[in-house]
Parts: C-alpha cells; sequence; structure tokens
C-alpha cells in the first residue's frame, strides 16, 4: 500500500469516526427528546400529549437518585395539576432489583424501566440521576445533571415556572 | 489500470474497517447508566475487615513516615 493510500484510509476513518461521535453526542437544551412511545419501555406511559415532562433518569442501584424521589413527589404532586408530568426512567435491566426498589420506597410517581437501556443511550445522559425538563413543544428546556439537594430543587421549579407562564401568557 | 481498479475495493474496506476501529474508541468509558455491577459489595476494597485492618497496619508500620492514613504516630515501625 502506497503513502497516498494509507493516507487516504485514514483521512476517511477519522472523518467517519467524527461522523460516529456526532451522532452519538448527549442531547442537549433545545434538542428533540425522543419520542417515548416509540421506545421499547416496561410500564405504562402517562398521558403525555400537551404536557411538560420532568423526565428522571434513575437506578436502584444510585444513592442519589435516592434522595432525589421526594422532591421529585413534591413536584408531581404540586405541578400536576398545571399540566406537568414526573416521570422516572429507571435504567435497572434486572427487574427484581426495580421491582424491590418500587415496592421498598413506594415512589409516588408514574415510572418504567428502560430495560433495555435505549432511551438512556439515545439519551446519553451524563450523569446518575439526571432531570430532563421537556416544554408542550418536545423540546429540552433544562437539564439537570445529578443530584445537589435544595440547589437542583429550585432549579428544577424556576424552569417550570417559568414554561408555565410562558403557556399561560396571551 | 488494471491494478488500480482491482484496489478500489480493497481501499473502501479498509476505511469502513478503519472508521470502525476509530469509533469504536469514542466509547471507551463506563457509561454513567452502566454502573450497577461496579456498585456492588464485591466491588468495594475495603469488603474484608480483617484484610483491611492487616493493610492498615502495614502501611501505618512500614511504609509511613510520619503516620499513614490518619493514624498518629512517628512512623518508627516499632509497633
Amino acid at each position: 500500500m502506497s503513502r497516498r493510500n494509507f493516507q487516504s484510509i485514514l483521512c476517511a476513518g477519522l472523518v467517519l469516526a467524527a461522523i460516529v461521535r456526532a451522532v452519538a453526542a448527549p442531547l442537549g437544551v433545545g434538542d428533540k427528546f425522543p419520542e417515548l412511545s416509540g421506545i421499547a419501555l416496561e410500564g405504562k406511559l402517562p398521558a403525555l400529549e400537551g404536557r411538560v415532562l420532568v423526565v428522571d433518569f434513575w437506578a436502584s442501584w444510585c444513592g442519589p437518585c435516592k434522595e432525589a424521589f421526594p422532591a421529585l413527589a413534591r413536584v408531581h404532586a404540586w405541578y400536576g395539576q398545571r399540566g406537568v408530568v414526573v416521570l422516572g426512567v429507571s435504567v435497572d435491566q434486572k427487574e427484581n432489583e426495580y421491582a424491590d426498589f418500587l415496592k421498598k420506597f413506594a415512589v409516588r410517581f408514574p415510572t418504567v424501566r428502560d430495560h433495555e437501556q435505549k432511551l438512556v443511550a439515545l439519551v446519553q445522559v451524563p450523569a446518575m440521576p439526571t432531570t430532563y425538563v421537556i416544554g408542550r413543544d418536545g423540546r429540552v428546556r433544562a437539564i439537570l445533571s445529578g443530584y445537589h439537594g435544595a440547589a437542583t430543587d429550585k432549579e428544577l421549579r424556576t424552569t417550570l415556572n417559568t414554561i408555565l407562564a410562558e403557556n399561560s401568557s396571551p | 489500470m488494471i491494478r488500480h481498479r482491482s484496489f478500489r475495493p480493497v481501499l473502501f474496506l479498509c476505511a469502513i474497517v478503519g472508521a470502525g476501529l476509530l469509533g469504536g474508541c469514542t466509547t471507551t468509558m463506563v457509561q454513567p447508566w452502566e454502573r450497577a455491577a461496579l456498585t456492588t459489595y464485591s466491588m468495594r476494597t475495603d469488603r474484608d475487615p480483617l484484610a483491611s485492618t492487616m493493610a492498615e497496619h502495614t502501611w501505618f508500620s512500614r511504609e509511613a513516615a510520619t503516620g499513614g492514613r490518619g493514624v498518629g504516630g512517628s512512623g518508627c515501625g516499632c509497633n
């Protein structure tokens, strides 16, 4: 193989690798969130049409995820009547661990299991847990990476209040 | 010319294989959602209390110059 051919192959390889990397890039603010109905998730999805969606990625083995649950339950209770849906997406691959966790902690908002980890791989969550706030147009409005107690709670409430104020204004 | 024509499919194949190999390098890290196995008890370095105590003692008495790993002392190795 000549030097020129080798260089061509290397360049083509690098370009294609860059394309692969770009395709696998994490979801950012302003991006369209994947259609949940089009992904094989275990569990019943709540009605999402025209709702502001809060999607929380969690796992039974993740400590901070458990800490975030009371705050998410409060958001579900307070904002539920204003058109906000909180949805927990577990990335647990073992069904018994997921079921045991739900039984033990009595989670008070809808939860589904991404047992094939397709959605989470598509979204490329930066940490566990990560909460995505999705507007009525299906676009990501905020990404809350990790759970940092009151700071995360405040950021989530502020984002939801902003979205709801936009939607209620004439 | 004939040689050049027959060489192109090989080049194309090499490019695809090369891209695949280079693409594989983009996901070398364990992703946050793939860490279930890493959180199990068997992955902990301090899962055996006796081994941990022995290791602590060895480090304290043989390695530490001024009292290692939070233990007071001069590190003389006399205990």
